[in-house]
């Protein structure tokens, strides 16, 4: 104890110039390609700018002009809706896969390893596979047409209706194996004397999950959520790659439309004001995390 | 961190769990079929289910596959979703030269391998002496750094690419692998941090009374210890910077520039409807990864678990 406790002094007494180093190269390099550009987008969020003139200084302008923007009202609420259905159904789809995986027995390697799969491809390659299936004469039409629900057909993509979902469906494709890994983590954590406790005391099966499993799984949870939202608001590829958002905006996410008026229309401005509005929803999360981590890092 | 631990104990919730099958029935004194009967029929339905399940979540793949080995008469004439009456490699060909994946494939492995290598090392030091010394504010110093990782890259995305105008970088791989680095960085200290924070003070004082100086401590110590957290990270972000879209078509604009998944994106403009050329597009912008995976995998699992603040 008191050689540990002595330890600590020294080291606490002189840290070696070569030690600053490590940490100021770093640190400036993400400074200046993170935090600088960073404050730069929220200045850049109270101007008017074309990227060739001056920007020009507006205030809350952009701000009070997106209260009037039906465009990116269907933006926020899609979203939103995004977070919702995606985040939802990869968390349940997630914890349903590694419940039903959870035990070591033959096989199981090969199926874990069949619903990883996806998670190392990029969203751009997961939007062409699924863009080939979504075609009127693809998998999913000839299916539909095979087993009588030839009027099911739809071109999902180019449908209004559909877009939007024919979406996420790609994306939930690829997110579930990533939310599985990270719950068979957090099962193999659980004591199963826990398990073994409740089973004298007769407790069904049901019963376990919503008492033992549920409430052991607390902490994991915590992850998965904040994983799903940072994530969530990030979706930026998929959309990208197989509607731009369309048609007609109706698979438009925040992220989609503040890359198109940014880069496409040059209103960068405005764009810098829809990143804000962005980061402002992410924040509750990143503040979360941060608090937890804080927590652990001593 | 459940980082080295996820591959251990396996045989930990295995026995109960089985014990659990065999057990469940008895003392309801049910009216099941016998013992062995019941097993085997849970173990049927498990294989069912579970196969299903794989099969469902392999069929696209299944499907690109098959598609990329069809030529376009055959596709034109029966359609996407038909059985293939053709095959070939053609499409391949297609793609890696006229289509210029081999361009974007060579780009992605030029921007992936310096970013990999740099961000690690820059995140190493870092982590190491924030771990290892008591340097002031340290945890706020993680944290901040952290936090810039957790941003949403499209605040950023305005002036990252006009700081690359700038500095004259703009539409150059060095700016791509600038900013992966910069954005990637945080999280990698905060991940190496926790790692090192958990190697034995006494190795280093060890070190330190053989005296050897912070640079020696840091290469031949620290570092050779905190291989296994090295190994999953570089799994892990090799797949996340060669999979990156948005930085790259941020700051590169011409197409002979961008790496394998931005080009994905011109072939699909460039051979619309062409389906196998498309679909070989993907099956060579995967196979990296896919290879990285398939040999890594338990690194790569373990990574995605490191990444996870309890």
């Amino acid at each position: 104890m008191a050689l540990i406790g002595s330890a600590r002094r020294s080291r606490a007494t002189r840290v070696p110039p070569v030690v600053l180093a490590f940490v100021l190269v770093p640190l400036l390099a993400e400074a200046f390609w993170v935090f600088w550009p960073a404050l730069q987008g929220f200045y850049l969020s109270l101007t008017s700018w074309d990227g060739l003139s001056a920007p020009k200084f507006v205030g809350l302008g952009n701000f009070s002009e997106m209260v009037h923007d039906s465009v990116f009202r269907t933006a926020a609420i899609d979203t939103v809706l995004w977070l919702l259905l995606f985040g939802g159904l990869s968390a349940a789809l997630g914890l349903g896969a590694a419940l039903l995986l959870q035990q070591e027995r033959r096989g199981i390697g090969f199926y874990r390893a069949a619903l990883f799969l996806p998670v190392v491809f990029s969203l751009v390659a997961t939007a062409l596979v699924w863009q080939a299936m979504y075609q009127p004469d693809g998998l999913i039409n000839n299916v539909l047409q095979a087993v009588g629900l030839g009027s099911w057909q739809h071109a999902w993509l180019a449908d209004q209706d559909t877009a939007f979902y024919a979406v996420i469906i790609p994306a939930l494709w690829r997110q579930v194996g990533y939310v599985m890994v990270l719950y068979l983590a957090g099962l193999k954590g659980i004591d199963p004397v826990l398990y073994e406790a409740a089973r004298v005391d007769g407790a069904t099966r049901l019963q376990q999950f919503r008492h033992i499993t549920l409430p052991q799984l607390r902490s994991v949870n915590a992850v998965v959520l904040s994983v799903i939202v940072i994530d969530s608001l990030r979706s930026f590829d998929v959309v990208w790659a197989l509607t731009r958002g369309g048609p007609y905006h109706s698979s438009e996410l925040l992220s989609t439309y503040m890359y198109s008026t940014s880069f496409q229309s040059l209103r960068l401005g405005y764009g810098s004001a829809l990143a804000v509005v962005i980061f402002v929803l992410a924040f509750g999360v990143i503040a979360g995390y941060l608090v937890r981590a804080f927590r652990e890092a001593d | 961190m459940t980082a080295t631990r996820t591959t251990a104990p396996v045989s930990g919730t295995d026995g109960p769990a089985r014990r659990a099958d065999e057990a469940a029935p008895a003392p309801a004194a049910a009216p099941r079929s016998p013992l062995l009967r019941g097993s085997a029929l849970r173990t049927t339905g498990f294989h069912l289910t579970a196969g299903l399940l794989s099969a469902l979540w392999l069929l696209p793949i299944v499907l690109v596959l098959v598609t990329s080995t069809r030529t376009f008469d055959d596709i034109a004439a029966h359609g996407v979703g038909s059985w293939p009456h053709s095959f070939t490699f053609d499409s391949f060909r297609q793609a890696w030269v006229d289509g210029g994946q081999q361009r974007a494939l060579i780009n992605s492995v030029l921007v992936t391998v310096p970013t990999v290598l740099i961000s690690l090392g820059l995140a190493s030091m870092a982590a190491f002496a924030l771990s290892r010394y008591d340097l002031p504010f340290r945890r706020v110093l993680l944290l901040v750094m952290l936090g810039g990782n957790l941003l949403p890259p499209q605040i950023l995305l305005i002036p990252v690419s006009k700081l690359s105008e700038v500095l004259g970088i703009y539409d150059r791989l060095y700016a791509l692998i600038g900013v992966q680095v910069g954005f990637g960085v945080g999280f990698y200290v905060f991940v190496l941090h926790g790692f090192m924070r958990a190697i034995p003070g006494e190795i280093q004082q060890a070190a330190v009374i053989d005296g050897a100086g912070p640079w020696q401590i840091y290469w031949r110590v620290i570092l050779p210890l905190a291989r296994p957290a090295l190994a999953a990270l570089s799994a892990l972000s090799f797949t996340w910077i060669f999979n990156d879209l948005l930085w790259a078509i941020t700051v590169l604009r011409t197409d002979s520039r961008m790496p394998v998944t931005a080009s994905l994106i011109g072939l699909q403009g460039q051979y619309v409807s062409m389906w196998n050329v498309i679909a070989a597009g993907s099956v060579i912008a995967a196979a990296p990864t896919v290879a990285v995976f398939l040999r890594f995998q338990r690194h790569f699992v373990a990574g995605l678990n490191l990444g996870a603040v309890k």
